[in-house]
């Protein structure tokens, strides 16, 4: 487990050499010691983070959530939606808190009917969470009328563009949020039998684990982890646009596998993820740093799946293990 | 012993003497008969082989043992007293264990893990639970102990481990958990020949410790080497039972093809 996160930290720290190498010689000024650079990662980390660390859920009990991508947007579209109708009546923080119950309440339905489909009608992940995909979007776009709802919460917008003492407040809430699920999967029996799901699903059955409900609850918990990033994306654009997570499953997956977790389920780790999901932000804010055609980062992201994938095969093989055919 | 013996202490319904026994258990798919009215004794520290050929039924006999299945008609005594299994759990909780041959771990997990697999042990700190890993992999290390088993490293998933030591792991943890009966299905069939004689030599070192076991194999010479007796099913049917040291394997293979 150690290698896969070791291989991980050296990537990164090979990546982030690179673009240094890069920026010092091209432009002459410095990538990693900059302040602004730092900031600007972190913040452009959370919402693939937040996504990422649900989907670690997932891949390790053997799935895929595809579906993520729109129901954050669907959380960013619901939580505008409540939070004006709200706001003028309950005031600016109760308006609030009411509108982030709901849309993150909203969030778990389809985090329920993916988990249903999954655990109860055995409906593969991939298929299942990819008709999730199409229903949350076209919700999304119906709720939002079709086009982006603005916001007119000042606390929301705080939230989503202030700091605490010099730290973006969206930052410190995704660390809480990834500590909390850290916690879930490292230390608590949902965390271990996620594991042994995706390691033997037979076995977790046979041991009295109950499969369903365990697989159900990482759905959900997958849902409302999207939920939390589209608050804080409507929160830092002060608006609620049902797109907005589309570009992101690509680098939740990605983050997920080059952590160190296999898509085959059975291993993986948050920190493996959060190193994961950093590397996907270096490789996306560094490309625009050093002036690359943003375009790339598509490829270099994709390339990187695929790669990670490969290792870990590879590694299977020469680890002595059984692999399953 | 007599058929038909038991069939009208089946009727009578009197209560148990044994540590298990299923009489006149019957199993309906659809329109398939798979068990057709099947009795079956078992006492404890008795290793007793359920034999036959594929499609026989020994699987569904042992499944409704183990709450996987409900028998369609028939009895089930648990230490004697009728014994009802809605689900594995609950055979489990009463001291029913089912060693698979090959889907027992998951190979993810290390030995402590695994041994402990849905009944973690959780400390609390501050309020918040902890699965304690440390008191796994020690009480695990115990049992294991206890059966002569040595591990280097308890920290590994199983997939590290060989056929023979995941195995051995299995019944460790059966016993780990006071199984009272444990049901072995085709427990040496992936294994080495040293690897075999160990897991059968576990066997009979369970069934000394008044473990009542249920060991199926394809193997006859693994069955005459372990059990204390032999029961025969053929198409879902009781085709004999027998004593092991007054039988030979001729007639075991008579039984199981119906020659």
């Amino acid at each position: 487990m150690w290698l896969t996160s070791a291989r991980a930290w050296l990537f990164l720290a090979i990546l982030v050499i690179g673009i240094e190498l890069w920026a010092e010689s091209t432009f002459h000024v410095s990538f990693i010691a900059n302040r602004t650079n730092l900031s600007s990662i972190a913040v452009f980390a959370v919402a693939p983070l937040l996504l990422a660390i649900g989907q670690t859920f997932v891949i390790i009990s053997g799935g895929i959530d595809l579906s993520i991508a729109f129901t954050m947007g669907f959380a960013t579209v619901i939580l505008s939606q409540v939070v004006n109708a709200a706001s003028p009546v309950l005031g600016d923080t109760l308006g609030l808190l009411v509108a982030v119950i709901v849309s993150l309440a909203a969030c778990t339905i389809p985090g329920l009917i993916n988990g249903l489909l999954i655990a109860r009608l055995r409906v593969p992940p991939m298929i299942g969470t990819l008709g999730m995909y199409g229903v949350v979007r076209g919700i999304a776009y119906l709720l939002a009328g079709g086009t982006t709802v603005p916001v007119y919460n000042p606390i929301l917008i705080s939230i989503g563009n202030g700091s605490i003492l010099g730290v973006p407040t969206v930052v410190i809430i995704t660390v809480f949020a990834m500590l909390v699920l850290h916690y879930l999967l490292s230390q608590t029996k949902f965390g271990q039998y996620t594991y042994a799901i995706g390691g033997s699903q037979q076995a977790s059955l046979r041991s009295g684990i109950n499969v369903r409900r365990v697989t159900v609850w990482i759905y959900i918990l997958s849902a409302v982890c999207a939920g939390i990033a589209g608050i804080l994306y409507t929160g830092r654009f002060t608006a609620g646009a049902a797109q907005a997570g589309e570009p992101l499953v690509l680098d939740s997956v990605a983050a997920v596998v080059i952590g160190g977790a296999s898509l085959f389920g059975g291993s993986g780790t948050i920190i493996g993820t959060l190193i994961g999901a950093l590397i996907v932000a270096v490789i996306q804010y560094g490309s625009v740093f050093i002036d690359i055609e943003p375009f790339w980062q598509f490829v270099a992201v994709g390339v990187v799946i695929i790669i990670s994938v490969i290792v870990d095969q590879g590694q299977k093989r020469l680890g002595g293990g059984r692999v399953d055919e | 012993m007599s058929e038909t013996a038991i069939r009208s202490a089946a009727e009578t319904n009197a209560a148990s003497t044994y540590l298990l026994e299923a009489r006149g258990v019957s199993k309906r798919f659809g329109g398939v008969l798979a068990l057709d009215k099947v009795d079956f004794r078992l006492a404890a520290g008795e290793v007793v082989a359920l034999a036959g050929d594929n499609g026989a039924g020994k699987s569904t006999l042992i499944k409704i043992i183990s709450g996987v299945f409900q028998a369609s008609t028939g009895v089930l005594f648990f230490q004697g007293a009728p014994a009802h299994f809605d689900n594995p759990q609950t055979a489990r909780d009463s001291g029913i264990e089912t060693i698979y041959q090959d889907l027992a771990l998951a190979d993810n997990l290390d030995v402590g893990a695994n041994v402990f697999l849905g009944r973690e042990p959780v400390r609390r700190i501050l309020g918040l639970p902890f699965v304690d890993r440390q008191r796994m992999r020690h009480e695990a290390a115990e049992t294991l102990k206890t059966l002569d088993i040595e591990l280097d490293r308890l920290d590994r998933p199983v997939r590290a481990l060989s056929g023979g030591q995941r195995q051995c792991v299995a019944i460790g943890r059966a016993l780990h958990w006071h199984a009272r009966v444990l049901i072995m299905d085709e427990p040496t069939a992936a294994l080495g020949v040293p690897e075999q004689r160990k897991v059968l030599a576990l066997t009979r070192s369970l069934a000394q410790r008044g473990v009542g076991i249920i060991f199926i194999s394809h193997n006859l010479q693994d069955i005459f080497s372990v059990s204390d007796r032999i029961v025969v099913l053929r198409r879902g049917a009781l085709a004999g039972a027998c004593n092991t040291a007054e039988s030979k394997p001729d007639d075991i293979v008579k039984l199981m093809v119906g020659a």
